[in-house]
């Protein structure tokens, strides 16, 4: 990492705009218009505190994502649906892979990008057509382009607003899961959590002290309304994103 | 490619605030008379006014998530001395580069600098009103860079030589039929009245640039201080490409943007989402968190931030009208405020449109030329209500009306109401006054003085009653 010296005018600017937020701070603003006396603010050190803490990861009043496992999936495969996200329950990874081996002849891909993680590995031999496989050696964004799908693991599901969150440490990058025309991922049963915030929680447990450099929460295919409001899928990220659930 | 064109730049003398709120009520008076822009932007609308109410009747307690998002963005804003610099460090800590502008000017000479040493030859774009506000692209092209906006719709209004109409909706106003005429001309296209043909044309003329660019420039939503990270949120997929395939990427972002835990985003996410544009979630919501890490497989090799005052600090200042720095710019007030239906975004002349620019448009260019937009209000409240992080933006209108009599009395005003007072305090006067009145209001009509002739120029007087309300009441026993 090379890093450039801090330069005067960049340090000027610092202070100055410090300074700045400091003196604006010395006058005391009036509390938040609230509704709700239970979320008044309770004070500490004089200022108020969010009033749902991070243990609090509940919140009754969000959308629900469901208190058990069979909610859950219930709630994300509604979700995944009104998304138009195409959800493929299978029972086992044999059956993953002739799934995708289906979907490779049907569209008719030549060309399908992967990474290196065991889920993603056992769908190789049921893929029909030519492979990429996208890794920190080797890495060639036109070949990336070119490819018809890419395939990945995720961090987790969230029931809650039916996303899907991938990361670049575990699920191949930042590129394979935007670039090809079709995002494929592969997730066991357990890998669904119920909100964002349990989402959020569990990332933050797996990559203790070092969050990868990028998290995103993909929730159904790209899409557009900025032509009269009307809705059009695969503006410039994946066209149809398929969940294959196994389990 | 054409430039963006800012309507109007911030000046302080007396004929530049005359100009400003000339061209406001003529352009204001155009649009309204267009009945067919009108109806259109209504039509626009319609489909998001329902999917926002099916999404909010998924929460739920809606007011009780509202609390939670206004209680998170007022105790950071609130906190931003001790906040900001805990970002920053977390985010240097994370590889990124930090830096600071303390206005306009500095932050494009920053962005041009960076692009120098970056030996920049092509620069993709995604949304990013920050760098609408610093008229960012015009002094990257007159510098010789050239610049491609990744966005759909900002890509649609790049081309079309215009600024946003509306900061989350760029070219609602425009019809399919004016984007398939300026794709035949730009990119020699084909016509097709199909949103979804010509939102491929633009995925496909696209693709090359997101590969072949060195580097990328995104804005962004949330800067979580206690782990560094920079949330953007989408629903095409470009700030995604943007930040994944050039090597070397720049985002850009007012210091009001700092959120404290990166658990609130559990909570601000999908309230921007629903308030925003009727969404359970916005398509893609991404964190980054400095460049690419050694054993990722790509991503940037640098990551720089640009942090922006512009003024901010000097609304911070004022705590009465603070909230209004808990904006995360979903655009839900300007999708519910009849005055912003019936204008137009350009009409504003503003880099944010609608209730919320009114609000921090006289804070960031001055008060004495753009005190009009808070005149511009029926006062209806809507946006407040509309605003998922509880902003009084009615109130501000109101806040914002008062400081400009204060510091600029109009003296007829003043006559005005102290006559009023004199006449309204004695009874006698009064019904004197009223006597009168009933008997000239017709006069009125045909004299026209000044003061009413704008209101005349649309609307008929009422006949006068026979009585005064006191003596029917009177009469009435």
């Amino acid at each position: 990492m090379t890093k450039t010296a801090p330069s005067d005018r960049n340090t000027a600017a610092r202070e100055t705009i410090l300074a700045r937020v400091r003196e604006a701070l010395r006058t005391p603003a009036p509390p938040p218009h609230l509704k709700s006396a239970a979320s008044a603010p309770a004070a500490t050190n004089g200022l108020p505190q969010l009033a749902v803490l991070p243990e609090e990861a509940a919140r009754p009043w969000l959308p629900d994502g469901g208190d058990t496992p069979a909610a859950r999936l219930g709630i994300l495969t509604e979700n995944l649906g009104k998304l138009r996200a195409l959800v493929y329950p299978v029972p086992d990874m044999t059956a993953a892979a002739d799934l995708v081996g289906t979907l490779a002849r049907e569209r008719d891909w030549r060309q399908v990008a992967w990474h290196d993680h065991p889920l993603v590995a056992a769908l190789r031999h049921g893929i029909p057509c030519g492979t990429l496989e996208v890794g920190p050696a080797a890495f060639d964004k036109s070949a990336l382009e070119a490819c018809d799908a890419g395939i990945t693991a995720c961090e987790a599901l969230v029931a809650q607003t039916g996303s899907i969150l991938v990361s670049s440490a575990t699920c191949g990058g930042r590129a394979l899961s935007i670039l090809p025309h079709v995002h494929v991922v592969v997730a066991t049963l357990d890998q669904i959590v119920a909100t964002l915030g349990d989402a959020l929680h569990h990332v933050r447990e797996r990559h203790a002290g070092r969050l990868p450099s990028m998290l995103s929460f993909i929730t159904g295919p790209s899409r557009t309304g900025d032509i009269e409001r009307i809705l059009v899928l695969g503006a410039h990220g994946p066209k149809e994103l398929v969940v294959i659930l196994v389990g | 490619m054409s430039t963006h064109t800012s309507p109007v730049h911030a000046t302080a003398t007396p004929a530049a605030a005359q100009a400003a709120k000339q061209r406001f009520l003529h352009d204001a008076a155009e649009h309204v008379r267009d009945a067919g822009h009108r109806a259109f932007v209504r039509k626009a609308l319609g489909g998001y006014y329902a999917s926002r109410d099916a999404q909010k009747g998924r929460y739920r307690d809606w007011e009780q998530a509202r609390d939670a998002a206004s209680l998170a963005k007022w105790s950071a804003v609130n906190r931003l001395d001790v906040l900001l610099p805990r970002f920053v460090a977390n985010f240097e800590a994370n590889g990124g580069l930090v830096h600071w502008a303390r206005d306009a000017d500095e932050a494009r000479s920053i962005v041009l600098e960076l692009l120098r040493d970056a030996k920049a030859r092509a620069v993709i774009k995604s949304k990013c009103m920050t760098s609408e506000e610093i008229h960012l692209n015009a002094a990257m092209e007159a510098d010789g860079y050239g610049v491609v906006e990744s966005d759909l719709g900002e890509f649609i209004q790049q081309l079309r030589g215009e600024p946003p109409y509306h900061f989350v909706f760029p070219c609602m106003h425009v019809r399919r039929d004016e984007i398939s005429d300026l794709f035949g001309r730009h990119l020699g296209t084909p016509p097709t009245d199909s949103p979804e043909e010509l939102t491929m044309i633009a995925r496909r003329h696209m693709r090359r640039l997101y590969v072949d660019a060195d580097v990328g420039i995104t804005g962004a939503n949330f800067l979580v201080a206690e782990t560094g990270q920079i949330s953007i949120t989408e629903n095409e997929g470009n700030a995604r490409l943007t930040a994944a395939l050039p090597r070397v990427h720049i985002a850009i972002s007012g210091i009001e943007k700092v959120i404290e835990h990166l658990d609130d985003l559990a909570v601000l996410l999908p309230m921007l989402a629903t308030a925003g544009a009727g969404q359970p979630l916005t398509c893609y919501n991404t964190l980054y968190a400095g460049p690419r890490r050694p054993g990722e497989t790509d991503g940037p090799e640098v990551m720089h931030l640009v942090l922006l005052d512009n003024a901010r600090t000097a609304i911070l200042a004022d705590p009465e009208q603070r909230d209004s720095l808990h904006c995360i710019r979903c655009g839900a007030c300007l999708n519910v405020c009849p005055i912003f239906k019936n204008v137009g975004g350009f009409t504003y002349g503003t880099t944010y449109q609608g209730p919320i620019g009114s609000v921090i448009t006289p804070h960031l260019r001055g008060l004495a030329d753009w005190n009009h937009l808070s005149g511009a209000s029926s006062l209806c409240g809507a946006c407040t209500d509309a605003c998922p992080v509880r902003i009084d933006i009615h109130h501000h209108l109101l806040h914002n009306r008062r400081n400009a009599a204060r510091t600029a009395p109009n003296r007829w005003e003043k006559i005005g109401h102290r006559l009023f007072v004199a006449v309204a305090s004695r009874p006698w006067l009064f019904a004197a006054g009223g006597a009168v009145f009933r008997r000239t209001l017709g006069l009125l009509k045909v004299l026209r003085p000044p003061l009413l002739r704008d209101w005349l120029a649309s609307r008929d007087l009422p006949a006068a009653p026979a009585a005064s309300f006191r003596a029917r009441w009177k009469a009435r026993g």
